[in-house]
């Protein structure tokens, strides 16, 4: 017997609870059931063939870079290369859908964007190369610092966008990450204080197949990396990250709605890490020949290169004229990159601090003697 | 007459608290600079759990003074965007042990930025962190959590022991185009002094230790919330003959070797108090540098009076673990003053 069928009780009647509703509606944040393409698409044909070209021009250089700095690494040149060969459609779309006045925020992978968006590729190795940690002045390009702890960059991207909307400054920051970083505390941070703060930041995940040699499957159960948008009240987008011009599109369409007010966006971009995580791994380990094989025949640049000489947007000589132009950035590359860095042993002291404390006036004192000693040798 | 003038033109003191002279570092601060701007969990509409941001987002507006999302990680992690964009963000982390999500951010980015890329990128974030013991709190609320800070360099660390210190040190703080860890001890929120907000003491740099009360047979060097209870010592070591000089450190990072080492060869014999750890604790440090530097005026080893290496007590034992004036005065007594003839 319950207490309400106890004999002269009240009826019960439960107090109805203070009304809710959901706060924003999902459905229009869902992304689409499959990746969006242009390429051999309707769509293709809406694309300036201006566009297309300057795509095509970047991914082969983008490509051309990755073979060179990989090749710099086998002669000592490059302390380690995380190669982003596969995904070059990501790294050039990145930098080109940005204005000069937004900020880029790469990771470890993504010195290709950094090139792409005009930063010099010296500068831009510097970290790989090892003779300091960041090689440029990040305001200069407006390019955060290569990040190498994974998704902490985000927050960072997440906090400039938000102060700069404070100021009044018209500028949007885009943030890129891997899909193993996606399993990052930083990147739900990120996220959510990005979507209460409707910050102008548009989120990129190249998900690549792998975090080093962990699949994606062992990474989330989400039914999509895009999914996740949904459950910070921010809209996922899922494109094919080896279509330079969807990727492209969808990452404009998101810096527009961020620098419009509209708040952050998630970008998922379907691609493949075709060379191994740096040169010091071993894919062969957690992967089979087949499946790099059938990513190959998916290449960013041999899809575009079809699509434009279908349209008769390329010819051979254009091809020929893009491999040319990447040949010489190549050859300016290394040439610059086989002269040795210069290094400065005192300036480990010279930025630790605005100005020096004592005690390293006293250390960068006993280095300098040591130094000296080495020079009397 | 000078004297009849000048206590004319000085403004009236009363009784301020710390958090209030915290308070008022942070709204001086803010209303000289709109790149200013304070951001953590409670830190708007509630003031904070110490109220020490008390009334700044009505001032200020929840723009310059911004109730977060709960994530510490976040909170520094934006900062430093913010600190990018050329902003100056005062960060609260509610409690000492409620800090730790933030520490990638803190020694991964905030204090290598600098370095990272050759000055070309300072990070002027301060981060108010409420630590140490003695007021009740239940597990997570009492760390001392110094060490961790003092061990990563291209940061500050920095700890007010008293009301005037409070304001001085934190404006400086905000100041300081580095990243500074502000400690604050909570247990001396509510300490209170004389204290004349609309005049207060000209900032000192950062890194200056001060010596709070002279003394010529020891040294006690000591910091934060452990002020008090070593003055508190000295005063009862006198009655036994002893005569303590108290050295304030102020700044844990920048360290001022000068000020401690000029005490200890004046004195000849130094202990270290502080709440944390003695073991991998700031003690330890500053033992070593004092041997090192002042080996020969030493009449006796350094000692260390600090917190047991054990995790913080739950509070109905934190006062076993605590140094007192007791433990402090039994250390005093172990200094070999039988040597001395």
């Amino acid at each position: 017997m319950t207490v309400q069928e106890l004999p002269g009780a009240a009826p019960y009647r439960p107090t109805p609870p203070p009304a809710w509703k959901p706060r924003t509606d999902p459905a229009p944040l869902l992304p689409d059931p499959e990746p969006y393409r242009v390429l051999g698409t309707d769509a293709a044909a809406g694309f300036a063939p201006e566009l297309l070209r300057r795509l095509y021009t970047e991914l082969v250089r983008g490509r051309r870079y990755n073979t060179q700095a990989t090749a710099l690494t086998k002669q000592g040149r490059l302390a380690v290369y995380p190669s982003s060969t596969g995904q070059e459609a990501c790294e050039v779309a990145a930098a080109l859908a940005l204005e000069d006045r937004d900020w880029l925020f790469p990771s470890y992978r993504d010195t290709l964007a950094a090139v792409a968006r005009g930063l010099d590729p010296v500068q831009a190795l510097t970290l790989l190369r090892g003779d300091w940690h960041t090689g440029y002045d990040p305001r200069e390009h407006r390019v955060a610092p290569l990040s190498t702890p994974l998704a902490t960059q985000l927050p960072h991207a997440v906090g400039l966008a938000h102060a700069a909307r404070l100021k009044g400054d018209d500028v949007v920051a885009l943030a890129m990450v891997g899909d193993g970083g996606t399993s990052e505390g930083d990147f739900h941070e990120a996220l959510n204080f990005a979507a209460v703060w409707q910050a102008p930041v548009v989120f990129l995940v190249q998900n690549n197949g792998f975090a080093i040699s962990v699949p994606l499957a062992k990474q989330t159960a989400a039914p999509s990396l895009a999914h996740k948008a949904v459950g910070y009240g921010m809209p996922g987008r899922l494109v094919d990250g080896n279509d330079a011009p969807a990727v492209h599109q969808v990452l404009s369409e998101a810096v527009a709605r961020a620098r419009r007010g509209g708040g952050p966006t998630l970008v998922e971009a379907v691609t493949y890490r075709i060379d191994a995580h740096t040169n010091a791994d071993d894919a062969t380990r957690y992967r089979g020949d087949g499946e790099v094989e059938a990513w190959r025949a998916h290449d960013p640049i041999r899809l575009l290169e079809r699509e434009m000489t279908d349209r008769g947007l390329l010819d051979e000589d254009g091809v020929r004229q893009a491999a040319e132009d990447a040949e010489t950035m190549a050859a300016r590359l290394r040439e610059r990159m086989n002269a040795d860095a210069r290094l400065d042993p005192m300036d480990l002291f010279a930025h630790v601090y605005a100005e020096q404390t004592a005690q390293l006036r006293e250390q960068a004192a006993q280095l300098r003697a040591e130094l000296d000693a080495e020079g009397d040798v | 007459m000078t004297t009849v003038a000048n206590a004319a033109a000085k403004p009236a003191t009363k009784p301020a608290t710390m958090a209030q002279a915290l308070q008022r570092a942070m709204r001086d601060a803010m209303a000289e600079d709109p790149s200013v701007h304070v951001m953590g969990e409670d830190v708007g509409t509630l003031g904070g759990v110490f109220r020490v941001t008390d009334g700044l987002a009505k001032e200020f507006g929840e723009d310059r003074c911004t109730d977060t999302p709960l994530a510490e990680a976040g909170i520094l992690g934006t900062a430093v965007g913010m600190a990018m964009y050329g902003l100056r963000p005062v960060v609260e982390m509610q409690f000492d042990a409620f800090a730790y999500p933030a520490f990638e951010q803190l020694l991964s980015h905030v204090a290598k930025m600098r370095n990272r890329t050759r000055g070309a990128m300072p990070l002027p974030i301060v981060v108010r962190v409420p630590y140490g013991g003695g007021i009740g709190g239940v597990e997570h609320h009492s760390d001392s959590s110094e060490a961790y800070y003092m061990a990563t360099p291209g940061l500050h660390v920095v700890t007010p022991a008293t009301v005037a210190d409070a304001y001085g040190l934190l404006r400086a703080a905000i100041a300081s185009d580095d990243p500074v860890v502000f400690l604050e001890p909570k247990r001396l929120y509510w300490s209170k002094a004389q204290w004349s907000p609309d005049a207060p003491d000209p900032v000192e740099p950062i890194g200056r230790a001060v010596v709070r009360r002279a003394g010529r047979g020891a040294t006690l060097i000591t910091y934060g919330p452990s002020l008090p209870v070593c003055l508190e010592a000295a005063e009862a070591a006198q009655a036994e003959g002893w005569d303590l000089e108290v050295v304030d450190l102020r700044s844990l990072v920048p360290f001022d070797d000068e000020t401690v080492c000029a005490s200890v060869r004046r004195t000849g014999r130094a202990i270290v108090v502080h709440e944390s750890t003695g073991f991998g604790g700031p003690g330890g440090e500053i033992a070593a540098r004092v041997t090192e530097r002042c080996f020969h005026h030493l009449e006796a080893p350094v000692l260390r009076v600090a917190g047991f290496d054990i995790p913080y007590p739950p509070p109905m034992l934190e006062r076993h673990h605590l140094p007192g004036v007791d433990r402090i005065l039994d250390a005093v007594a172990r200094l070999q003053w039988e040597a001395q003839s």
